[in-house]
């Protein structure tokens, strides 16, 4: 039951619910409608928080009993103490971080280890756009325009690892998604429309 | 809705943060819903500056609806089907809990002889109450403005007492601008003649002028000015003759929004003892959490207030509250998450500023419902 409930979450979402340890601490970043937070709350027994910028999302997360804190990840993971949480999740929000490499660093200072996703901008279909149209991609994926999206710093599966690797960050595990399903790992930086990393300090 | 009155007295004297101790107190409380064999379902609901214990029931005094009953009753957020409600008068207060009214040892009021209180002598009247009902843990504590401040001082000094804290529009410690518009009501409440250095219970007249002043000024800080100019804007104020308002060229309430302040401020004199109200006002000013925690004559850090704090905890704000403002909560939260307490926290968009907490706000409803349920 607890499987087929969990298949309903978006793939990395439910990749990141199998993978979080039972009754751990978890810090969901960016935590929208609490969709994972509840799941790993019914599922992991986990004791999880959540900070979330959207003061209506909040909302349906108190509602549901959920414990949220209406907040802006860039300004507010600094009042978390070190080691608060076994598990940081940052699903979706690098890209709209000001500075990400800041916000992985605060990620594992707050959490031991972290789960973070993106969507890859080297995914073939924003090549394609940007070769073929000379304009920044509008995609199923990305769907907003240049001039309004909140993705400020697009970033592809090897500048993760590069920005990893800069900051010593060991890569734990990483899944890959095309179409709302997992992929393998050849070609992922071509193939892959969104990323999933499990990264430790190292 | 239905509702039961109660005096408890204290079966001792009650310690008080100036060194003081007061004997004889009494609580005045009503309570809704049943409560549950093991005591379990009970929620304490904490008033404000001028609030009561008539939370969800008639107002003896002015027959008006209990000041929550939007929050609390049957199948509302507050559930009195599922929870035994309890609210109960300050201590300070003048509805039927021990105050500068009530009489002291040698038979006449207490008037300026009431020792001052703080938040926390009130919330230890309150724990007083708790133990004399046999209540070992609430079930929630809930309160805004100074009962949000009651609820995070028990949830600080008493941390085992609540499973559930939930503080709405308040703040943890009063600002110089807080403090400067209590000093203003106090101010206009001791320049009334009939105020007598408060010891006026006894003669004929009581410093209505006065208290009505202070009302006047501090209601100003519960509303927002959007809320204001929707109200009232610059409209003038028809006379009670039923002439078309117009200005006087002298010192009537030309007005609407003057006209409305008169009227609150004499309709609250009806209800409030003025020497309460400079009491109270005073408890709030003194209201500091983090410095209430300082230790070995190092400046208090709220944090350390909430290192013990078992319960989760839920705060609220009001996006047009500019009396107890959202950056307040906030700050709240920081010290609740460095203490690693769970913490809800939301700032509400509602037009009607610090008295939002009472009014209609949907979303207040819930946020309190699933956070006392959840």
């Amino acid at each position: 039951m607890a499987e087929l409930r969990a298949s309903t979450l978006r793939p990395d979402l439910a990749v990141i619910a199998h993978h979080v340890p039972d009754g751990a601490r978890v810090l969901d970043v960016g935590c929208g409608d609490g969709v994972l937070m509840a799941a790993l709350q019914r599922d992991k027994q986990a004791d999880a928080r959540g900070i979330e910028i959207d003061p209506e999302c909040v909302e349906r997360c108190v509602a549901q009993g959920l414990s949220v804190v209406q907040g802006d990840a860039d300004r507010d993971l600094t009042f978390y103490p070190d080691g608060a949480f076994d598990v940081a999740i940052l699903s979706q929000t690098l890209q709209t971080a000001a500075r990400p490499d800041h916000m992985m660093r605060e990620l594992l200072r707050v959490g031991r280890r972290a789960f973070v996703s993106f969507p890859n901008f080297a995914y073939w279909r924003m090549r394609w756009a940007l070769m073929s149209q000379g304009r920044m991609p509008v995609t199923r994926h990305l769907p907003v325009t240049w001039y309004a999206t909140q993705n400020i710093h697009h970033v592809t599966v090897k500048d993760f690892e590069a920005l990893a690797s800069d900051l010593g960050i060991a890569i734990e595990n990483r899944w890959f998604f095309t179409r709302e399903r997992e992929i393998g790992e050849g070609g992922a930086n071509w193939r892959a429309e969104y990323a999933l990393f499990e990264v430790s300090g190292g | 809705m239905s509702a039961t009155s109660h005096i408890f007295a204290l079966p001792a004297d009650l310690p008080l943060d100036s060194g003081q101790s007061l004997s004889g107190v009494e609580i005045a409380y009503e309570t809704y819903g049943a409560l549950a064999q093991d005591k379990s379902n009970a929620i304490l609901v904490c008033h404000a500056l001028t609030g009561d214990q008539y939370v969800a029931s008639p107002h003896p005094v002015t027959g008006k609806p209990g000041w929550w009953e939007r929050m609390v009753g049957p199948g509302k957020p507050v559930d009195t089907d599922r929870y035994h409600v309890i609210c109960a008068n300050v201590i300070g207060s003048c509805m039927g809990s021990t105050g500068p009214q009530s009489l002291a040892a040698d038979g006449a009021p207490y008037a300026m002889r009431f020792p001052v209180i703080t938040v926390r002598d009130m919330v230890r009247g309150l724990v007083a109450l708790l133990d004399g009902l046999g209540i070992e843990q609430l079930q929630a504590v809930v309160g805004g403005s100074m009962g949000g401040m009651q609820a995070l001082s028990l949830a600080a000094n008493w941390p085992d007492r609540a499973a559930r804290v939930l503080a709405i529009a308040t703040t943890a410690r009063h600002s110089a601008q807080n403090i400067a518009f209590h000093e203003v009501g106090r101010q206009a409440i001791m320049a009334d003649p009939n105020w007598r250095d408060g010891a006026y219970y006894t003669g004929e007249t009581t410093p209505d002028a006065g208290l009505a002043v202070a009302r006047m000024a501090a209601h100003i800080t519960y509303l927002s000015e959007e809320g204001l100019t929707e109200k009232f804007g610059r409209r003038l104020q028809d006379r009670p003759d039923g002439t078309k308002g117009a200005k006087t060229f002298g010192f009537d309430a030309d007005f609407q929004i003057e006209s409305y302040l008169r009227y609150q401020g004499s309709g609250f004199t009806r209800r409030f003892d003025a020497n309460s109200y400079l009491y109270i006002t005073r408890a709030m000013d003194y209201f500091d959490i983090a410095e209430e925690h300082a230790k070995d004559g190092k400046e208090g850090k709220l944090a350390d207030a909430f290192a013990g704090a078992q319960a989760r905890f839920c705060l609220v704000s009001f996006d047009s509250d500019w009396l107890y403002p959202t950056a307040e909560s906030r700050h709240l939260v920081h010290a609740l998450n460095a203490a690693g307490a769970p913490v809800s926290f939301v700032e509400l968009s509602a037009p009607f500023g610090h008295d939002s907490f009472l009014l209609d706000v949907p979303a207040l409803d819930r946020v309190v419902k699933g956070f006392l349920d959840g």
